[in-house]
């Protein structure tokens, strides 16, 4: 991780993908990332996240655009090991006869010669990233005795494992208990304070504020990219998601001031967006925005 | 005649280290196949490997060469017409191979040789020849070592291609040889199965031994014990009922299932019923 190379970037530009079936999923996608950074690509489903993903990887090659990576092809990065990619569950086979400490060691066979030995080195290092995602007492676990949450840490292992500089998790928040949710956001952002580069997929829209320094909305192109603050607004978030969205309006008679001007709210597994009077974002942790919030309050004070 | 009697032939001995070989390299192979879910790639492959024996035969080749390149090109024929139209990949491959398997037929009866058909599509272990028995021992053998160093790759590839290909892995290559060791394999299994029943010897080992345990080296042994077990056991019964080796080692494979899908400890039927 402490390895210094040519500065980190991921520029994807005027990207089009089209599946064999014609099916022409992404149209035109362009953005830029510079290095330490989170970044949020957010969308409907079938808005061609996973595709923009593949695209990074050179999984698939676009017909049209270019994606560069520290200014090098996508197989150069690829070889040098850079990119870590952490699938969506629904692509991984459950039932496989692997137990987590195989599957966090599969995230070192990069780093290996061609018999896949692993070295001392490659052992301590899976024990660090099996610990730093809190799974160490479950090694010998079979991969499919693991909750939806354990499951996800365990992947985010192998990808810490793989020490690369960029990763790609793709909806990691689904289906995840809420101290997985935590310990992946904690984890990340230590990455990101590491320099790395980090895009996550997610529809979890309440999260993304919290955590994302930049975020990419999608829905067939990009249909905006950039910081959060001037990204993630109600308007493009309404030209994103269309009517997809269910919204709630807090009116005047809701938040009275003998209750102390607060609401209830509750949701079942994804966090809530909320935005202010005039559009601005509401945020559940503070914490490294406490400049945002005083600005919104001086606003208010005004 | 006593149940000693098999081990004071020569004939015996060798048939039953040769498919003891055999069982082996199937029995590593077939759990991969079993984990990738090609078992329907292993049955194509071993029909289509029928008119490249002919060919060979008609050329004075080595049989092992010819039933190589055409378990390959039925593969690789597969793909390409996947890929290139819309038709499902288990469709094209059903009329790749048996269009294969009929032209080999075909082929057999036009060119005059002195190999009995029967002999090909349901092997001969009893009776193998010189020849055809060091080819069986080279297939096996390459195949074996070729499998036992790529083994972590040819797992990764198989549980998750994404992450090998991330990591800069060729996973392309990994698929080629992938095929290549299962066109391998099946070409020396043809002495002691034949063509119609090497299915049998590609998928069962690894299933018996997916049911007993969810560690893949364990798997590996497991599969290899059975194997060898149930080969020599099928050559040994069939040497008291005079022939139909094969069958006697498919059937044998197929008892070794049953019994771990009743009594496997943790997936096995009666382990099942006693828990819920
Ligand atoms: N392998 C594929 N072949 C053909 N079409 C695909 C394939 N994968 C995805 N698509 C199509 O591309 C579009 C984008 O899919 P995807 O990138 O998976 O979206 P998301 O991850 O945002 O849900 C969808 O319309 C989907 O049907
Ligand atoms: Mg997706």
């Amino acid at each position: 991780m402490r390895e210094i190379s040519p500065p980190l970037s991921i520029e994807v530009a005027d990207v089009t993908v089209a599946y064999a079936n014609g099916i022409v999923a992404l149209r035109d996608a362009s953005f830029k990332l510079g290095p330490g950074v989170i970044c949020a690509l957010v969308g409907v489903n079938g808005s061609g996240k996973s595709t923009l993903f593949k695209a990074i990887m050179g999984f698939i090659r676009p017909v049209k655009g270019s994606v560069r990576i520290a200014g090098k092809s996508v197989e150069q990065a690829r070889r040098g090991k850079r990119i870590a990619y952490v699938p969506q569950s629904e692509e991984v086979d459950w039932t496989f006869p692997v137990n987590v400490w195989d599957v966090v060691m599969m995230g070192r066979y990069g780093h290996m010669n061609f018999m896949r030995l692993p070295s001392a080195t490659d052992k301590r290092i899976v024990a660090e990233s099996l610990d730093r995602v809190g799974m160490s007492d479950f090694k010998e676990r079979q991969i499919g005795e693991l909750s939806g949450g354990q499951k996800k840490r365990v992947f985010l292992a192998r990808a810490l494992a793989q020490r690369g500089s960029i990763m790609l998790l793709d909806e990691p928040f689904t289906g995840v208990d809420v101290t997985t949710e935590e310990t992946i956001i904690s984890l990340l952002r230590a990455l990101r304070d590491d320099g790395h580069i980090i895009l996550v997929s997610t529809h979890n829209l309440g999260s993304v504020p919290e955590f994302c320094d930049h975020v990419v909305l999608v829905n067939r192109t990009v249909l905006a990219a950039g910081p959060t603050d001037d990204v993630f607004t109600e308007k493009n978030l309404t030209l994103a998601f269309g009517g997809v969205l269910r919204q709630f309006h807090f009116e005047q008679s809701t938040i009275q001031e003998h209750d102390g001007r607060t609401v209830k709210l509750l949701t079942d597994d994804e966090r809530p967006l909320v935005f202010g009077k005039d559009g601005h974002l509401e945020y559940k942790d503070r914490e490294g925005r406490e400049k945002l919030v005083k600005e919104r309050e001086k606003e208010a004070g005004k | 005649m006593n149940l000693l009697t098999p081990f004071q032939y020569s004939f015996m001995n060798e048939a039953l280290m040769i498919s003891a070989l055999v069982g082996a390299v199937c029995a590593v192979l077939s759990c991969y196949l079993v984990l990738k879910g090609w078992s329907l790639m292993g049955d194509a492959i071993s029909h289509a490997v029928l008119p490249g024996i002919v060919a060979a035969y008609s050329m004075g080749l080595p049989l092992a060469v010819g039933a190589f390149a055409s378990g390959l090109l039925c593969a690789v024929a597969t793909g390409w017409i996947k890929s290139s139209t819309r038709i499902k990949e288990d469709t094209v491959m059903g009329i790749v191979f048996t269009g294969l398997f009929a032209l080999g037929l075909v082929m057999f009866t036009k060119i005059q040789t002195e190999a009995h058909l029967n002999h090909i599509l349901f092997g001969n272990i009893l009776g193998i020849e010189r020849d055809d028995m060091i080819q069986t021992i080279i297939a096996a053998s390459v195949t074996l070592v070729v499998v036992l160093v790529m083994r972590k790759d040819l797992l990764l590839f198989c549980f998750d291609a994404a992450h090998a290909r991330a990591i800069g892995l060729n996973t392309s290559m990994l698929y080629y040889v992938l095929l290549s060791l299962l066109a391998g394999t099946i070409v020396a299994s043809l002495q002691s199965v034949g063509i119609i029943l090497v299915v049998a010897m590609l998928v069962t080992p690894g299933c018996t031994a997916r049911l007993l345990t969810d560690r893949f080296d364990r798997m590996l042994l497991i599969a290899v014990a059975s194997s060898v077990l149930a080969s020599c056991i099928g050559v040994y019964v069939s040497f008291f009922i005079n022939g139909a080796t094969g069958a006697c080692i498919v059937l044998a494979q197929a008892l070794l299932f049953a019994l771990a899908l009743l009594l496997g400890p943790k997936h096995g039927l009666i382990a099942r019923r006693f828990r819920a």
